[in-house]
């Protein structure tokens, strides 16, 4: 299965899913015009994987900003990775940025995937 | 030319970091983002205000280019509207300005003011009830429906709002959020 990756920029995060690898991470900034759009290929390719997954998928949010818009899709993402057997979060936060930690507890009560929380 | 003093003394007095008025879109929305951050930074602002501000900003400027169609050109010219960035010994004002039409005031003044009766454990199940409803489906416009809710909740303080008549169709709509040092 091909890897998808793309640059972080200014307004949008550095993605990389990578079956082989087992690298499945979100970082830096979402401030997209248009979240639906920048999180389609994400969302597809998830689905791709979702047939034929391995049976650990550690996924990693180390998410500096995000809007609410993106807050939607993070959720979406989520929602995907729910059906998905064997996926785990890690979800990073700034050591002094309590909104980042809560958004990322809230995120923990709304789906049913085992959360590890981890500073930086 | 006297005007250029008066206005480059109002901002001194009102504590304006920063002003932009005109046409909204997201390289400009970027732009202001960039300005205020190292705007901040010379001030050596703490990350954790720092973070709260540019959230807000972000919320605030991603309203204006969602609602800046243009309403009444020849009136009111191309997209107009206004944001400033205002910094007082204890806190931080964010504000904005644009032109809506005024049928669409009952129904945002009733939204802001439902937003403004919660506290923050009221806020928070909001935030959740809305984020959970039609998954995977944004408004009209891109929006999730979640950045008055947001604002007040990463500020801590109530929304301060006023709408001024335009003209029969359209009003002005202003929004400030204070984030407290």
């Amino acid at each position: 299965m091909q890897p998808l990756t793309i640059d972080g920029t200014e307004d949008t995060p550095k993605v990389v899913l990578d079956k082989e690898r087992s690298l499945f991470e979100v970082s830096g900034r979402s401030l997209p015009e248009d979240a639906a759009e920048f999180y389609a290929p994400l969302l597809e390719w998830l689905a791709e994987y979702e047939k034929d997954p391995k049976p650990e998928t550690p996924f990693m949010f180390k998410l500096e900003y995000f809007n609410t818009a993106s807050s939607k899709l993070i959720l979406d993402i989520l929602s995907k990775l729910e059906s998905i057997e064997g996926t785990s979060v890690i979800w990073y936060f700034h050591e002094d940025d309590e909104d980042m930690e809560e958004a990322g507890e809230e995120f923990s009560e709304l789906v049913e995937i085992p959360f590890k929380f981890e500073t930086y | 030319m006297k005007y250029i003093y008066d206005l480059h003394r109002i901002m001194l007095k009102q504590n304006i970091l920063l002003v932009y008025e005109g046409e909204f879109n997201q390289e400009i929305t970027k732009s202001i983002l960039a300005m205020a951050e190292r705007n901040m930074d010379s001030y050596g602002e703490s990350s954790s205000i720092k973070r709260k501000v540019f959230n807000i900003m972000v919320e605030a400027l991603q309203n204006i280019c969602k609602h800046s169609q243009s309403y009444q050109e020849e009136i009111y010219g191309k997209n107009s509207a206004i944001f400033m960035l205002g910094k007082a010994e204890h806190a931080y004002y964010i504000t904005s300005g644009n032109p809506l039409f005024t049928r669409e005031v009952a129904n945002l003044q009733d939204r802001i003011e439902r937003i403004n009766a919660m506290d923050e454990g009221q806020l928070k199940e909001e935030y959740k009830r809305i984020i959970k409803t039609n998954p995977g489906e944004l408004t009209e416009k891109g929006g999730a429906g979640l950045g008055f809710v947001d604002m007040a909740r990463k500020s801590g303080n109530k929304l301060r709002f006023d709408f001024e008549t335009i003209n029969q169709e359209l009003s002005f709509f202003s929004l400030r959020i204070t984030v407290n040092k």
